[in-house]
């Protein structure tokens, strides 16, 4: 499921050439009739890509959460990458950006 | 013991300090460490320690029980009252104060916590733990009084040997002799000693839990001595030959006095230190890692980056994981490199975990970065926070919180700084909150002060309010070319400097609001930065005496009618304009307007200034275009501030073209009330200047005849720059805690709303 999000992220991003930045929608339309979730995708300027699944549950986060999420998350992760312990590629260590992703989750459920 | 009848405050006080000490959830506090600590703290001499000890039971029983834990502490508060100790006098002293004790022991004391679990008696390791005031031997004392499990006796005597060795003893040898000094004397108070020097490297907790045994019996005698051994700090050897049996106190002096030796043993200082009020740094330490810091990077006020710093504490031999974690913590404004304090916090971080103790999860207080003017405040901060001698002294306040006191302390500053004048030497201080740039703005301040006529540079942190996380290291290059500037201004006369330290001053309350509390943009140093040229205006000025500045005067008048015609396109323009400078000056800030209240005033300014900051202005859209190619937008929040800066500096090129043009026709339009204060700085930068009304054609033929002085303006923009970027990552620090505390906003909303619905839920079931 994730890796299909993946593959819509990257045709996105081929197709656009301009404002990665942007925090795409990756397909609300992407609800399977079996698993109600909906899959987002963020791209940052160095190809860095977060995919977010939720589960439409919620009375579906609005557009804007999902994007503050989103900033929230680059936000964290610019941090992480700021720190020259840190090998690009790892698994995210950072106690503070779990504690960030962690406090998001929650607050979205 | 008699009845204690304690009122509310107290009693709530004494079981706090009861569960505090009571580690072992035993309701009997054995004469353990934390006890002890806690009546070091309490910073009474021995001698009343010992009979509150007596008095309290605690002798005769052995422990301290939860009736003998209270009245003791009531004695406490007797004697620090001054009042003779009697039993009697636990109920007849009236409106007595809360005892006082240090709180940093008592972080220090949760700190040793686990390692001293096992002491029922620590009261060696409350030595160690003792009041942080002269604190750094505070921590080593703790490890050591683990394993002081000699008599108190011997442990004294070993002590002033262990000691005096440990200290002497290189870093990297110090484990080793720290080890052997534990084994040696009788064992635990020997250790002491070595935990002083402890070897920086080696794991700290070792020693710590070998000694555990040792503290033992504490037996009713009286506390360590109280903080006299912190005291001594500095002077080691008297107070650890002062030292009464106590095991802990032979500690503290042994941790005393090996810090104070230790001139080369940083791990020493480092140990005691790391926890002394949880995480102070003692001046050793502190020296010790600047020296550090200077191997690393020669230039005290630039940054180490990341790579170096990788390296340098990869030595350490710390799992990466935790460096990685160090490095979060300590690196305050996330650019990737490290600063002088954030050096500093960070390696005093290493040493603390070097020593066993377990990394904080917010960056404590005392080792932020410090801003400018505060630290004395940030201290104090500090210290009250350790006050409450609730545990966990890792844990500092919310990172806003530390920063916000800060911040507010540097406010004040600013504010009077701002006063001052109109025209604030641009001192390359940070007006912005941001803790290291502060201090950087500090150290540049410090220095530059009355050597920077570029009163420009203040606007600059107005300007760039939204760079809040502009790189340290771009913001300290900004920052060390505006000193440079200013130094090289020096020649200007005395009254242009006097101006731009005024205008500095200005611009650092600007910069000031932003952060702790948005208070109004001051006189943002925007118009100081239309100004900076005026710095040069002035310089000029003095230079071409009097007729220039009429001149000066007349542009600013002369500006206003411009609409900003000609924005000239880059900085590079600026230079050579000096009228236009004026014009486009007018023009920009109108155009600044937007990004900052105060540009409203400073255009008006600017139009006056205009004649003065042609150059600034020039420097400063010429600062910009520096700034801006060195920022590294590394989110979005700084590209937008690059971007802004770059609209300043267009503007300011701006209006420094059409500026030169209006020279002459401008009176005074600009509000005299703006134009007054840049004046102000004109006209103390030369004093000659006091009718800015005058003199249109001198204006423009002062304008004219000006050289432009490309240093100065230069100089100008730069610690423009260097303040706008400071600003913009105090902006973005600010923007980092408002989202966090939206986040915690909505939490609590949604929360409030579910709770609602419940209880519409079970309305109807109410009624049923």
């Amino acid at each position: 499921m994730v890796h299909t999000s993946l593959d819509v992220v990257d045709e996105k991003i081929s197709a656009m050439g301009k404002a990665l930045v942007d925090q795409r929608e990756l397909y609300l339309g992407l609800l399977y009739p079996t698993e109600d979730y909906k899959v987002y995708g963020y791209v940052t300027n160095s190809k860095v890509k977060f995919v977010m699944v939720v589960d439409s549950s919620n009375p579906a986060l609005r557009d804007n959460e999902i994007r503050s999420m989103f900033r929230k998350l680059h936000n964290s992760y610019t941090d992480v990458m700021c720190n020259p312990f840190y090998n690009p590629g790892d698994r995210i260590q950072s106690r503070a950006f779990d504690s960030m992703v962690t406090s998001m989750m929650i607050q979205v459920c | 013991m008699e009845g204690l009848t304690l009122s509310d405050a107290e009693q709530k006080y004494y079981s706090d300090l009861f569960s505090y000490c009571d580690i072992e959830s035993t309701k009997k506090v054995a004469a353990n460490g934390r006890v002890l600590e806690l009546f070091r703290a309490a910073q009474l001499p021995n001698d009343v320690v010992l009979q509150i000890m007596e008095l309290c039971g605690a002798t005769r029983l052995g422990y301290f029980g939860r009736s003998q834990f209270y009245i003791a502490l009531k004695l406490v508060a007797v004697a620090q009252s001054g009042f003779p100790l009697r039993v009697e006098s636990i109920n007849t002293v009236k409106d007595l104060p809360l005892p006082r004790f240090i709180a940093s022991k008592n972080e220090q004391e949760s700190r040793h916590a686990a390692s001293y679990s096992s002491d029922s008696e620590n009261q060696g390791s409350y030595s160690g733990v003792i009041p942080p005031p002269p604190g750094r031997g505070q921590v080593k004392k703790g490890s050591v009084s683990h394993d002081a499990v000699q008599p108190r006796t011997s442990a004294d005597q070993q002590e002033p040997a262990s000691p005096v060795v440990s200290p002497q003893q290189s870093p990297p040898a110090s484990p080793h002799t720290w080890r052997k000094h534990s084994r040696h004397p009788s064992g635990g108070n020997s250790e002491r000693p070595l935990a002083g020097p402890g070897p920086f490297w080696s794991p700290f907790g070792e020693a710590q839990s070998g000694s555990s045994a040792g503290d033992a019996v504490w037996s009713g005698h009286s506390p360590p001595p109280p903080q006299e051994n912190w005291v001594s700090f500095a002077d080691t050897p008297p107070t650890s030959t002062l030292l009464p049996m106590h095991p802990a106190s032979v500690q503290d002096q042994t941790t005393v006095r090996t810090v104070a030796s230790a001139t080369t043993a940083n791990e020493i200082r480092r140990q005691s230190s790391s926890y002394d009020d949880p995480w102070k740094i003692t001046d050793e330490q502190r020296q010790y890692y600047v020296n550090q810091f200077k191997t690393i990077q020669p230039d005290l006020n630039g940054f180490i980056p990341g790579s170096a710093a990788k390296e340098f504490f990869t030595k350490s031999k710390l799992p990466i994981l935790e460096l990685s974690h160090i490095w979060e913590l300590s690196d305050f404004d996330k650019d990737g490199a490290l600063t002088l304090d954030e050096f500093c916090a960070a390696f005093h971080l290493v040493v603390a975990r070097k020593n066993g103790y377990d990394l904080p999860e917010k960056l404590p207080e005392s080792l932020m970065p410090k801003l400018i003017d505060l630290e004395d405040s940030a201290d104090v901060g500090d210290q009250t926070g350790e006050v409450g001698y609730s545990g966990s002294p890792a844990e500092a306040p919310p990172s806003k919180s530390p920063s916000m006191p800060s911040l507010n302390q540097t406010w004040p500053e600013m504010n009077q700084s701002s006063e001052d004048t109109a025209i604030v030497h641009p001192v390359p201080i940070r007006m912005t909150p941001s803790k290291i740039h502060m201090q950087e703005m500090e150290l540049k301040r410090t220095g530059n002060d009355h050597t920077n006529p570029t009163s420009p540079l203040l606007v600059k942190p107005s300007d760039l309010s939204e760079e809040n996380k502009i790189n340290s290291s771009v913001k300290f290059a900004s920052g060390n070319t505006v000193d440079g500037y200013s130094s090289s201004d020096s020649f200007t006369s005395d009254p242009e400097q006097i101006g731009n330290n005024v205008t500095r001053q200005r611009s650092h309350s600007g910069t000031s609001p932003d952060n702790p509390a948005p208070p109004p943009p001051p006189p943002r140093p925007q118009p100081s930065h239309s100004r900076s040229s005026s710095l040069d205006m002035n310089r000029t000025f003095a230079v071409t005496t009097g007729q220039q500045q009429a001149g000066v005067v007349a542009h600013p008048p002369a500006v206003p009618p411009r609409p900003q015609p000609s924005q000239a396109p880059g900085p590079v323009v600026h230079r050579p304009v000096d009228a236009d400078s004026l014009i486009t000056h007018t023009s920009t800030s109108p155009q600044q307007i937007p990004e900052q209240p105060n540009f409203a005033d400073f255009s008006q300014f600017e139009v006056f200034a205009a004649s003065n900051v042609n150059e600034e202005q020039e420097d400063e859209a010429e600062k910009h275009p520096e700034v801006l190619p060195v920022e590294k937008a590394s989110d979005p929040a700084s590209s937008l501030r690059v971007a802004k800066t770059d609209s300043k500096s267009e503007e300011k090129t701006a209006a420094s073209a059409p500026a030169n043009v209006s020279k002459g026709t401008t009176p005074l339009a600009p509000p005299p009330k703006p134009v007054r204060r840049r004046l102000k700085s004109e006209d103390e930068l030369r004093p000659e200047v006091d009718e800015h009304t005058q003199k249109t054609g001198v204006l423009a033929g002062v304008l004219t005849s000006q050289p432009p002085l490309p240093r100065s303006v230069g100089k100008d923009k730069k610690a423009i720059q260097a303040s706008i970027r400071r600003n913009k990552e105090a902006n973005t620090v600010l923007a980092r805690l408002n989202s966090e505390l939206q986040q915690q906003l909505k939490d609590v909303l949604e929360e409030r709303i579910s709770l609602e619905v419940q209880l519409e839920q079970l309305r109807p079931f109410s009624h049923l």
